[in-house]
């Protein structure tokens, strides 16, 4: 198994955290993991972005030009990571902030409208939430059960926080199971 | 301790903590900022104490007077910074001082930018301030392996009472990976240091120098560093990935170019072409007698870096002319993926030797 799987989006929007949820959820799994943010002249226009790499052995490259999967959350994310990601790869799209559809035809896309989604849960802070469940949902690449471990670990001693996110994974995961579930990576 | 998601950066903070080292002195500079950042919080939880001075000169000179008192203590910077810290780092090793450099290496020269690069490999290994010294350079390539050295580099340093710097680049400085500390040391349990200066009450009084105005003695002293650095060479380091079979390519790769060169690997041993990777982890003493073991195997030697070709000199120097030493680097904070460097490799294989 190696998967490399790009979030991005706007500064604020939580991709960082999402990346490091999965790299920690997955590193529970027994999978090597690295997280790698964008820093640099990289953050300006519009995006924010980090590349998690989960693989059954070493890592070699943290960074990546084709990734397997990616979770893009504004309009600059998927005009930037659309044309990178593998043919067959996953692409969750968040349609609540990206008013056009996937230009490729070669890609399991998961249009989720994760802000909305979000807000009806409690808090459009949680979108990020929606985002990963949905893209676990799709790929089934970790267990939803660690991550939402990892996330109450995260926010320990801030059980509103915690039932809000994992009631947000849960919507985003429920949505990522509609979508054909074809393993991502080789 | 149960393994963490850290930053290479948090990593080397951490694991200067869990060598005993309680000083840091530093001035800030990206992308090494969650260094100084880090031990900002954990020095004072543990008796420490954290300076952040009024320019990379004064931390490096504060590293002097620490270190010569007999404390473990350690810096970080990056590229420009590590400049400013040359002449200190010439009278440390001059004074025969144990200090831990960290540089997590930025794109140059000048400012030049913030992203990562490996420019200064020939200033690490070949000397960054003036006099003929030598700082004992090791260049980790996963965060797991900045911690671990980090560890040893303050050993290491108190074993030579020399400078010893951890050369990273801003991907190890910046990604997380899964970390453990496997050894911790509390500093009263260090071996003491009895050429500090601690305090001459009851013993004769210790003297840290670096000036010698007679040459005679001044010559003994370059020659007893001489030796120094010729005892170091024990301490050199390698790692092979794929290599130990008759090779097409063996890529010669340090740090992060490293772990990308293994991917590179990969895909072109699934292509059928057998390439190999010979890795140093210590720059300086340069791990010469093996890479000339390893490249017996190899029809051709790739050197990649980032930068425009710096330790291409050292690996020529060992291949002397045996096989064809080619080069791809990229520069200016620019990185190659896998895929670029195994399409060059790939292209450089085809053309007959």
């Amino acid at each position: 198994m190696y998967s490399e799987i790009i979030m991005a989006g706007f500064g604020g929007q939580g991709v960082l955290l999402i990346g490091k949820l999965l790299a920690y959820a997955g590193m529970k799994g027994g999978l090597e993991v690295t997280w790698m943010p964008a820093y640099g002249p990289e953050m300006r226009g519009g995006t924010c972005n980090c590349t998690v790499v989960l693989s059954d052995r070493q890592v070699g490259s943290p960074i990546s030009r084709s990734p397997h999967g990616a979770v893009v959350l504004n309009l600059q994310s998927i005009d930037k990571f659309e044309p990178t990601i593998r043919p067959g790869g996953i692409m969750v799209v968040n349609t609540s902030l990206i008013n056009r559809s996937a230009v490729r035809d070669d890609l399991i896309v998961v249009p989720v409208a994760a802000n909305q989604i979000a807000l009806e849960a409690g808090s459009a802070k949680a979108t990020n939430m929606v985002a990963l469940g949905a893209f676990l949902g799709a790929s089934g690449l970790v267990d939803l059960g660690l991550v939402k471990a990892t996330l109450a670990e995260t926010f320990a001693g801030r059980p509103k926080i915690v039932q809000l996110n994992h009631v947000c994974l849960d919507k985003g995961f429920a949505i990522g199971q509609t979508c054909a579930a074809v393993p991502a990576g080789r | 301790m149960a393994k963490k998601l850290m930053k290479g950066c948090e990593a080397i903070g951490e694991a200067a903590i869990q060598a005993g080292c309680r000083l840091f002195f530093g001035y800030p500079i990206t992308p090494q900022n969650e260094i100084p950042e880090y031990m900002s919080g954990r020095l004072p939880q543990v008796g420490g104490v954290f300076v952040q001075a009024e320019s990379e000169v004064a931390a490096s000179n504060m590293l002097y007077g620490a270190a010569g008192a007999g404390c473990r203590c350690f810096t970080s910077s990056s590229s420009p910074g590590i400049s400013l810290m040359a002449e200190a780092m010439s009278y440390i090793a001059a004074s025969e001082l144990p200090v831990v450099f960290v540089n997590i290496m930025r794109a140059g020269p000048g400012l030049g930018g913030i992203l990562p690069s490996q420019a200064d490999y020939r200033q690490a290994t070949k000397g960054a301030g003036h006099g003929d010294y030598r700082l004992l350079v090791l260049a980790p390539s996963t965060v797991q392996e900045a911690a671990d050295l980090t560890m040893e580099a303050f050993d290491l340093a108190d074993k030579y009472r020399s400078p010893v710097m951890i050369l990273g680049d801003g991907l190890i400085g910046q990604m997380m990976e899964p970390v453990e500390f496997k050894r911790h040391i509390e500093p009263q349990d260090l071996p003491v240091k009895p050429w500090a200066t601690t305090g001459a009450q009851g013993r004769p009084p210790n003297i840290i120098n670096s000036l010698y105005l007679n040459p005679e003695d001044l010559e003994k002293h370059n020659w007893d560093l001489y030796r120094k650095y010729q005892a170091m060479a024990s301490e050199v380091r390698h790692e092979t990935y794929r290599a130990d079979e008759k090779l097409d390519v063996l890529i010669v790769a340090y740090g992060t170019v490293a772990r990308i060169s293994r991917t590179s690997i990969d895909a072109l041993r699934e292509k059928g072409l057998k390439v190999g990777l010979f890795r140093p982890i210590t720059l300086y003493p340069y791990p010469s007698e093996a890479l000339a073991r390893s490249v017996e195997l190899a029809d051709r030697i790739v050197v990649t870096e980032l930068n425009t070709g710096q330790m291409l000199d050292d690996v020529r120097a060992v291949v002397a002319g045996r096989r064809p030493v080619e080069f791809f680097g990229r520069v200016g904070g620019m990185i190659m993926s896998a895929e670029e460097l195994a399409e060059n490799v790939e292209r450089i294989a085809a053309v007959p030797a």
